[in-house]
């Protein structure tokens, strides 16, 4: 990348989660012989990624990819196992709880289900409140609740239902609430965590109008977790293919859905089910996913590729410029056998 | 004479207050080997109609009126006993969660002889080799070793195919599927659908799938229907509706896909949301969140007209096939 420094920059990012437990549990007898054994799972295996001021990156990818995990990481909900997260520069992911707090502040987070995202004991008003409260001590109650009924206006919830709580909304609303307690303390920097998949579709062509409007009046950057590849072609302005914890493709959304390189991109894409078709017609990839607990050697999908061969198997492909100007990791694209 | 009718089919749920109308006045049906979708948000009724067909409604819902037709025979006024007979052997259901209909406590071999068992009078090895060549069919990768595997060993993909293989034990003549592939990734999703497709096609089976995404009802399907707030405001051929909806709310519904609008400009949005069955506006349910409102639609249900091969309950539609009936009189 050539623009200037990206406000999110993620270097190198691994995250481990252990799966073995205590050092008892760990221990086992056979043969005659104590074995040692330690498991984790390789949710994020060294993952690159920069996020341009203004921009909308869309990590897409299928359940136990790491896209989750990238997100929360990125936020500090995790701990990264290896690797470095800036922000607008500066490394935020060793910092400790007092140094991080204006990090905090300027980035925010939405949360897939809205159900489970909002506190059931609290009204609509206290929730609203408590992020402007703790990051702005010095604010005067007036100027709290003057902020919650702008915010509340502008995600389209009447401000006269503050004293209302959480189970009186319907999804839709209760997503609308937590865009605007994301939005209650003005931040720059937004990790939507798949914040449209809980939704009906007419709920969610709101909820993504509404996502639409406050980043070009607010001026916010996005990073944006989903599944659904329809909503990235409308919503990304680029786009990381996630694939076992690695990006295997990265490129702006027009390129990514007119020439996908990698193959497993291809196969994502052809799987979306159009409304022209009039019967399935997706490229079948052999097997399943592995599991993050024995990455496979290689290349991450040699074993659900098609043009897997030797040198697939063996050597870990790295992400290579494209003449589109995306970046793929595949060997076959490298050697142009694709 | 249509496999499966349903004649004005009302379901209710008694609750303190006063009944709720969950379903009201739906009327469809279902030719052998035909496909059907069922298309709606949640709380539209979708799963209360595929339910209430094999009378699995339970307390306090219940069948207040209509006739549900199978072969002839009216389901809603058998008994259990009878009805028993019908469920899992010439009617299927596929539900949306395979861990949840899977036993955790039983191998998958034990759970499919056990069907078998219950309506079939058949030796245990004999149910075996019926359970291992429906794995076969649905493609599982090593299928013997999966009889004696637990639903927890298994990957949702495969789960969902046990599922089918489980829902073709008996050769059923109807499959209902509720959200067949909601909880799976988009890739499985794509395996298991073309998979269903395949399998109903091969044996004739008529398949009655409910679900919220219009691209599978649109590769599926060959009829639709369309539901709102516990009716059925349009329903005909797939193609028909999809390329061209009448209903204002099945075209909202479509172009609020971001499929359908340019990457970057604001979606399609309807205003509002689906009504709660406690507080169902009067006349037709839609009126408060369509454009083209009137007090006669406030004030009464409209009836269906026919557009095309497509049925369709709006008055603003029939008003349209009026005035275009007018001109071709005028210019003749």
């Amino acid at each position: 990348m050539t623009s200037p420094t990206p406000l999110v920059d993620i270097r190198g990012l691994e995250k481990r989660f252990d799966l073995s437990g205590s050092l008892l549990e760990q221990i086992s007898f056979k043969n005659g012989r104590f074995h040692r054994k330690q498991e984790a799972v390789h949710a994020i295996n060294g993952v690159d990624l920069q996020v341009q001021k203004g921009e909308a990156l869309c990590v897409v990818g299928e359940s136990g990819c790491g896209k989750s995990t990238v997100a929360r990481t990125v936020m500090g909900l995790l701990s990264p196992s290896g690797g470095e997260i800036y922000y607008d520069g500066e490394r935020i992911d060793n910092l400790d709880g007092k140094e991080v707090l204006p990090y905090r502040r300027k980035m925010q987070m939405i949360f897939q289900n809205p159900y489970a995202s909002l506190n059931p004991r609290m009204t609509i008003q206290q929730t609203l409140e408590e992020p402007i409260r703790f990051h702005h001590p010095d604010w005067d109650t007036d100027r709290v609740k003057e902020k919650v009924s702008e915010v509340m206006q502008s995600v389209g919830i009447d401000p006269d239902w503050g004293s209302r709580f959480g189970h009186e909304f319907s999804g839709g609303q209760r997503q609308r609430i937590a865009i605007a307690r994301a939005l209650a303390v003005d931040p720059e920097f937004i990790v939507a965590d798949e914040p449209i998949s809980a939704l009906d579709v007419s709920i969610q062509a709101q909820v993504l109008n509404l996502l639409m409007d406050a980043q070009e009046k607010r001026n916010l950057t996005y990073l944006f977790i989903t599944h659904d590849l329809a909503v990235v072609e409308h919503f990304g302005t680029r786009v990381a293919v996630m694939y076992l914890g690695r990006v295997c493709e990265l490129a702006d959304t027009k390129t990514l859905f007119s020439t996908p390189r990698h193959p497993y991109t291809q196969a994502l894409l052809s799987a979306i089910p159009k409304l022209e078709d009039d019967r399935p017609n997706h490229i079948r990839l052999q097997g399943e996913v592995p599991t993050p607990v024995n990455l496979p050697s290689g290349c991450v999908f040699h074993g659900r590729c098609p043009y897997a061969n030797e040198r697939c198997r063996q050597e870990i492909p790295q992400l290579i410029a494209t003449d589109e100007g995306a970046q793929v990791a595949c060997h076959a694209v490298e050697e142009g056998r694709l | 004479m249509a496999l499966l009718e349903v004649k004005d089919l009302d379901v209710r749920f008694a609750v303190r207050g006063g009944d709720l109308t969950a379903l009201r006045g739906i009327s469809f049906s279902l030719d052998k080997g035909e496909r059907l979708g069922l298309v709606g948000e949640s709380g539209a009724g979708k799963s209360v109609a595929a339910f209430s067909i094999l009378n699995l409604i339970a307390r306090p819902g219940y069948i207040a009126g209509g006739q549900i037709l199978f072969e002839g025979k009216d389901l809603a006024a058998m008994s259990e006993r009878e009805l028993r007979k019908i469920r899992g052997n010439r009617i299927a259901m596929i539900f949306q969660d395979p861990m949840m209909t899977l036993n955790p406590v039983l191998s998958i071999g034990t759970q499919m002889v056990e069907a078998i068992k219950a309506h079939r009078r058949i030796s245990t090895k004999d149910a075996r080799a019926i359970a291992l060549s429906k794995l076969n069919k649905v493609q599982i990768p090593s299928p013997e070793k999966r009889l004696d595997q637990y639903p927890h060993e298994l990957s949702g993909g495969m789960r969902q195919r046990v599922i089918i293989a489980i829902a073709l034990l008996l050769d059923p003549e109807i499959i209902i599927a509720d959200e067949p592939t909601t909880a799976l990734d988009v890739t499985i999703q794509a395996e298991i659908m073309a998979l269903l497709l395949e399998l109903c096609e091969q044996d004739n089976v008529a398949l009655m799938l409910i679900t919220h995404d219009l691209g599978v009802v649109s590769q599926v399907t060959q009829r639709m229907l369309v539901m709102y707030s516990g009716r059925i405001i349009e329903q005909g051929s797939t193609r028909e509706i999809i390329n061209d909806a009448q209903h204002p709310y099945t075209q909202g519904l479509i172009n609020a896909l971001p499929q359908m609008g340019q990457p970057g400009e604001r979606l399609f949005q309807i205003p509002g949301s689906m009504p709660s069955l406690k507080n169902v506006p009067t006349g037709c349910p839609f009126h408060p969140r369509c454009k083209f409102a009137t007090e006669q639609c406030k004030r009464t249900m409209p009836e269906y007209v026919r557009s095309g091969n497509v049925d369709v309950a709006c008055y603003e539609v029939s008003n349209l096939i009026e005035q275009e009936k007018h001109m071709q009189e005028s210019e003749q």
